[in-house]
């Protein structure tokens, strides 16, 4: 009897569809609670065990002032307790410190032992701050980075070529909070939004912006009207893909391009040939197969652009699915002409 | 006048304009989709162009399924897609073997194109695979696409768009070669070309 039942197959899908939708609200609503905590945990920065640090407890002499965002002083004078307010830039944060490259230091490494001393004395604000190739230049430690390729890319870079001097390093990495990404971490979309941040913070707050500048900050989300599912590409490309020279050898690229020679087809990453292949998605890809093992990291790399052909090995097996079946056919009406 | 009064009438006008828009949207996407599948700078189709049309012709593509699936809800002609689950198998065997063997001994169909029962059992399960499985599929995850915002994030450890991509085009493959057998198939009628006329007239003409 119920294999009589008249059921169409549309009101089957119908059903169907509707479990579906259902289900999928479902998973969404639960897809974004997880990564709200997980948002929350990645603002939230780890707390750190000072007592690790060898010169940690030499540097909380200046970070007890430094180190948050008020600092007390005997007035000598009045011979009473002052307490101030920290310049927001001179406030160095323990916590992303002692995670950053740098942690090892002692901050006479760097800065003058004058320092010592408070009040400071005027003349030290015109200490001249060291670039990344005054250390790392010519150390064999350090080959792996290509420090001198990159200083090189750097000075051909916009930003060098604009602004030459007062453009440094600095801009973009603070040697007190800087934190190798690229190679170091597993997740695409953390050192994604991390690198782009650096860009942000200048192309993205007018204040930093104008410090070199007199120019107006052009609107970002405007200039880039013209890219479809602009979020998407936000959340999920680093502005140096599109902006920057891209070069096989390295992980991050630091020639920056002038505007106009920046990439707008959207051929050049959604290809076989794309450009998102030469750096950090490369890196990823030998990372993962090395870590999940060749299909597991293929597959569950999060390396991918949509749209274009990625996977050799579908492409092969549709290729001879689609042969076989064209045999087929041509067997077929073969035997029929001839019959 | 025998013969004549043979011809049944089983293509209204509906479904023959509504076939024509979907045979025509299905090779506007399967071209301009493999174009953007295996699109690198400097190929001839441009990447732009190939993108715009096989989005509009998606989107043309999903009002088309509307109009078939409300169609075949509520007109008789959804009953053809309904398949008798007793016996179907072996009603299947009978068709493979016609098509592989009997066809070639010049034996009759097992299952002649009647007004009740258009389609033979091999037609219908690949029908309704095509019809009510891999287009829906096909829409609702070019959607997806069209949207990103609205796919799942993750799913199991995949990404949710590249899945949905994945799966788009594994779809779209299937239905490719499910259309070139199925132009094939057309040509198995009173003569060659008997069939395609059918689609444009509406009367079948019988072997």
């Amino acid at each position: 009897m119920i294999y009589k039942a008249n059921i169409r197959p549309a009101w089957v899908v119908l059903v169907l569809l509707m479990v579906f939708t259902l289900a999928f609200s479902l998973v969404n609503t639960s897809d974004l609670e997880t990564s709200k905590t997980s948002q929350t945990e990645q603002i939230k920065p780890p707390k750190i065990d000072l007592s690790k640090f060898k010169n940690a407890a030499e540097n909380e002499n200046c970070l007890k002032c430094h180190g948050q965002s008020k600092y007390s002083y005997e007035n000598v004078e009045s011979k009473q307790t002052v307490t101030k307010r920290m310049y927001a830039e001179l406030i160095m944060n323990r916590d992303v410190f002692y995670v950053s490259n740098h942690r090892e230091f002692k901050c006479t490494d760097c800065h003058s032992e004058d320092y010592a001393t408070f009040p400071h004395a005027g003349n030290l604000r015109m200490e001249a701050k060291a670039n990344c190739i005054d250390c790392h230049g010519g150390d064999e430690k350090y080959a792996k980075f290509k420090f001198e390729k990159i200083e090189s890319e750097f000075q051909s870079s916009i930003h060098s070529q604009t602004h030459s001097k007062d453009f440094t390093c600095w801009m973009c990495h603070n040697a007190h909070t800087y934190k190798i990404n690229a190679r170091t971490n597993d997740n695409l979309k953390e050192t994604i939004t991390y690198d782009n941040l650096i860009c942000l913070n200048c192309h993205g707050d007018v204040d930093n912006y104008q410090l070199l500048t007199d120019k107006k900050k052009p609107n970002i989300l405007q200039k880039h009207e013209w890219l479809p599912n602009q979020a998407s590409h936000f959340t999920n490309v680093r502005c140096i893909e599109c902006h920057a020279q891209n070069d096989d050898t390295l992980v991050v690229a630091h020639h920056i391009m002038p505007k106009k020679s920046a990439v707008r087809k959207c051929e050049s990453c959604h290809s076989k040939n794309s450009i998102l292949y030469a750096s950090l998605y490369k890196h990823q890809v030998s990372e993962s197969i090395q870590k999940k093992g060749f299909v597991k990291g293929l597959l569950l790399g999060e390396t991918t652009t949509i749209g274009p052909d990625k996977s050799n090995m579908l492409n092969i097996l549709s290729l001879i699915i689609f042969a076989l079946t064209f045999v087929a056919i041509f067997i077929h009406a073969a035997l029929r002409i001839k019959k | 006048m025998n013969h004549q009064s043979e011809r049944l009438y089983l293509y209204p006008v509906w479904i023959r304009i509504w076939h024509m828009a979907n045979a025509l949207l299905c090779l506007t996407l399967i071209v301009t989709g493999l174009s953007i599948q295996f699109s690198n700078p400097g190929t001839v189709v441009k990447f732009k162009a190939a993108v715009t049309v096989h989005n509009l012709a998606g989107i043309l593509l999903t009002i088309s399924y509307a109009i078939f699936f409300i169609g075949n809800l509520f007109t008789a002609n959804g009953a053809h897609y309904v398949i008798p689950v007793r016996g179907f198998l072996s009603r299947l065997q009978k068709q493979f073997y016609y098509y592989t063997i009997g066809l070639f001994k010049k034996e009759n169909p097992p299952f002649p194109v009647t007004e009740e029962d258009k389609f033979n059992p091999l037609q219908q399960a690949t029908y309704v695979l095509l019809m009510y499985v891999l287009v829906p599929f096909v829409v609702l995850s070019g959607w997806g696409l069209l949207f990103p915002e609205i796919t799942v994030n993750s799913f199991m450890g995949f990404s949710g768009l590249d899945l949905t991509d994945l799966l788009h085009i594994v779809a779209g493959f299937a239905i490719s070669i499910i259309m070139c057998v199925h132009v094939y198939f057309c040509t198995i009628g009173k003569n060659p070309f008997s069939n395609f006329k059918s689609m444009i007239n509406g009367y079948h003409e019988p072997h």
